[in-house]
């Protein structure tokens, strides 16, 4: 590593279930003009661009990154795409940090969006595939197996769950950005429908059309910027889908993604950390990401959560902004939570805020829990 | 900023139909080849990257499946880009620049047959105004070889020339599709037009294949391999995706990625340019500013085998390998992506 990289500039779109006021480089030229804006620069400071979404039928463009180029200011520049499934948004800007690092770029644009509205999700997750049984279970349907053996193992309070719903929900309240805006008690989640138990439909994140962009930029150009984020560590880590002995609950990928970010920072995740936003896309995954991430001991996690050490205010806020639960482009899922952790530590999350935040952590995962990215950032140059 | 260099490749024989074989039985055998080449294992891999596209399978996420090709246990530092695998290639170069690694692992597949793929490649065009006209990436390669015919830059017979000389050159290429002594007279002749001007044999073949590249720094490399192709350049750029923003008959995105990637600063022996249309070749050399002199596509080329997302990554792999042979000093491998050259990186390789 030859550089140091910071977080210069930070935009987000409106995010919505269908953003038909715009098309697809519409939507991402919202937001990447909002973090050029954020970061005093232009599209022609810009060395190169790093791009992430999820499968490309969520739109129905192959490589949709091709026929944007012009609308993302790249030509005669490098764009480069990364598809790593949910984690994508995150994997992305490790990209992106790395090409700074290194020497290779000195600025660098990167973004990250799904405009799930083009298409339709649900069915792009669930065709049929040769040599497999046909799930069409979609995320939930996958996940909930998992939530059921947490539960089980740890003897989990069936509050908790409904319980980090209400709690991200009044954190959206105070994100402007974020997708959903809901007032919702324990007793609206609780009476929710069931759709795959243990998963209410309260407790699931929404489809989102969205899109987020960051400016990162290399000591040079940081020096100048009032607020830089600078990155601490990265790390991606990936486990096999089909493994005996795979523990999916709390899965070795995440555990050492989130050790390797740690031993970079040289940071202590139950003492340094500030906040974070971590990829909670069903309410169940807060305590158990707890637990893999190493923030608290197995079993330690849903009684966080229901102890309201993960609110504002409390011991290791999570999710800020909504996190997931509030807002998921899914290809920008990733990528937003990394920007909302930039975003505390530079102090201007506004009204969801973490007074005086001076580590965050960004988290991501995708496919069935064996794709990690995370980062973790600092208000202080390292 | 650390030397890098490509020490092992291995690939798939292409082959036009690879069933029943799914992502991860064709990829397992030449990791481990590629891998067991320069005496590694899996377990020796500091990051491995791979590069395909879902709409060739017609599934989302398909690299997920080829990640149950690799051992991938204790959990891997993996990324992967919906680009051929060359790009794949370069991430994995800058991965080994952090300098915490000294070996990464580069893979792609592509399955040509499961799909009409200049259908499919249809939709990577403008979704709202070009897509529904159903300009497959024949014709909109046809209207590129047409505008080189106009400007004075080619004729048929140039075409005819270089898929000759591809698919003899691709005799002596065990891993190539298509091969044998073709006539260009006859082509030129008795051969009906797909596409105007276009004749099936100025198109590339559709192929099932798979490609491994390993990669390793400076150190290891020469620890492991008596003659690594070291990366001295490399540098990729894009342009805008419609056809009328551009002039058909230069590559401009190639021409930059040559010039950052140093191609011009000494004497190429030979280059593997991605040039899945006979006439492509033509407007790449010019960009890349190759001689007569330049030994181009020994391999035969993508006019031999063209297994979409793993073509650009042979390329690299082909051009590595006259290094590490010993054949050539000095070479330059090319990838392109995107209807009519729309992308383009470039790296040159140098022996020591």
């Amino acid at each position: 590593m030859s550089e140091r990289c910071a977080v210069i500039g930070i935009g987000q779109t409106e995010h919505r279930e269908s953003r038909k006021d715009v098309s697809l480089p519409g939507l991402l030229r919202e937001a990447l003009f909002r973090a050029l804006e954020d970061a005093g620069r232009t599209l022609a400071d810009m060395d190169a661009i790093v791009i992430g979404t999820a499968p490309d039928m969520f739109e129905g463009v192959m490589m949709p990154e091709l026929f944007m180029a012009d609308a993302l200011g790249a030509v005669g520049k490098p764009i480069f795409r990364v598809h790593t499934a949910g984690s994508v948004g995150g994997s992305t800007a490790v990209v992106a940090s790395h090409l700074i690092q290194h020497g290779v770029h000195e600025q660098v644009l990167t973004l990250a969006f799904e405009k799930q509205s083009e298409a339709n999700a649900m069915w792009a997750l669930s065709p049929a595939i040769p040599f497999q049984p046909q799930l069409v279970a979609g995320a939930g349907g996958y996940f909930a197996p998992l939530i059921r053996s947490y539960m089980a193992r740890h003897d989990a309070h069936p509050d908790a769950g409904p319980m980090v719903a209400v709690k991200d929900r009044e954190h959206g309240l105070l994100n402007p950005n974020a997708h959903l805006h809901l007032t919702q008690t324990l007793d609206e989640v609780k009476a929710a429908p069931m759709l795959w138990d243990p998963i209410r439909y309260s407790e699931t994140c929404p489809s989102s059309d969205g899109a987020v962009a960051m400016v990162l930029a290399n000591d040079k150009h940081a020096k100048g910027c009032k607020n830089p984020a600078w990155v601490l560590g990265t790390s991606v880590r990936t486990e096999r889908t089909f493994m005996a002995g795979r523990d999916q609950v709390n899965p070795g990928a995440g555990q050492l993604c989130a050790k390797d970010v740690y031993d970079q920072a040289g940071i202590d995740p139950r003492k340094d950390v500030d906040c974070a936003e971590i990829y909670v896309p069903f309410s169940w995954f807060e305590p158990m990401w707890l637990e893999n991430l190493g923030f608290c001991d197995p079993g330690e996690g849903w009684k966080w959560s229901m102890e309201g050490k993960t609110r504002i205010g409390g011991q290791l806020p999570l999710n800020m902004s909504g996190g997931v639960l509030c807002t998921n482009p899914i290809g920008a899922s990733g990528m937003i939570r990394f920007a909302e952790a930039a975003r505390q530590v530079r102090g201007t999350a506004a009204a969801h805020q973490v007074d005086g935040a001076k580590i965050a952590v960004g988290h991501a995962y995708g496919g069935g829990s064996q794709f990690f990215a995370m980062w973790a950032v600092g208000s202080k140059r390292p | 900023m650390r030397d890098i260099a490509i020490v092992s490749f291995a690939q798939l024989p292409s082959e036009r139909r690879a069933d029943p074989r799914d992502e991860a039985e064709m990829l397992e055998p030449i990791i481990n080849e590629a891998l067991g080449k320069v005496g590694l294992t899996q377990d020796d891999v500091g990051f491995t990257c791979s590069g395909s596209s879902d709409y060739l399978i017609g599934r989302p996420f398909s690299f997920v499946a080829a990640v149950d090709g690799l051992k991938a246990w204790p959990p891997i530092r993996e990324s992967h880009v919906e680009m051929d695998g060359a790009f794949a290639l370069y991430e994995a170069w800058v991965r080994l620049l952090h300098g915490d690694i000294d070996v990464a692992l580069v893979m792609s597949f592509g399955k040509g047959s499961l799909g009409s793929i200049p259908d499919v490649l249809n939709l990577q065009n403008d979704p709202y105004y070009v897509q529904p006209l159903g300009l497959d990436s024949i014709s909109s390669a046809a209207l590129q070889a047409r505008a080189l015919i106009d400007a004075g830059k080619a004729t048929e017979k140039d075409f005819a020339d270089i898929a000759v000389r591809s698919r003899r050159d691709a005799m002596q290429n065990p891993f190539a599709q298509v091969k044998g002594e073709f006539d260009a007279k006859k082509i030129l002749k008795e051969e009906p037009y797909l596409a105007s001007p276009l004749r099936k044999s100025f198109c590339p073949p559709l192929t099932d294949g798979a490609a491994c590249v390993v990669l390793a720094t400076a150190e290891k490399a020469r620890a492991i391999c008596s003659r690594p192709a070291f990366i001295r350049g490399i540098d990729h750029r894009v342009e805008a995706n419609s056809l009328g923003l551009r002039d058909l008959t230069v590559s401009t995105s190639a021409r930059l990625a040559g010039e950052r990637a140093g191609v011009g600063k000494a004497k190429v022996d030979v280059a593997e340019l991605h040039a899945p249309f006979a006439h492509q070749e033509i407007i790449l050399k010019e960009a890349l500013g190759l001689d007569s002199s330049v030994r181009i596509n020994p391999s035969g080329g993508a006019l031999a085998a063209n297994s979409i997302m793993t073509a650009g990554l042979t390329r690299f792999g082909e051009a590595a390998s006259r290094i590490m042979d010993g054949s050539a000093k000095r070479a330059v491998a090319h990838c392109t992506s995107g209807a009519c050259l729309q992308q383009n990186l470039v790296a040159v390789l140098e022996a020591e």
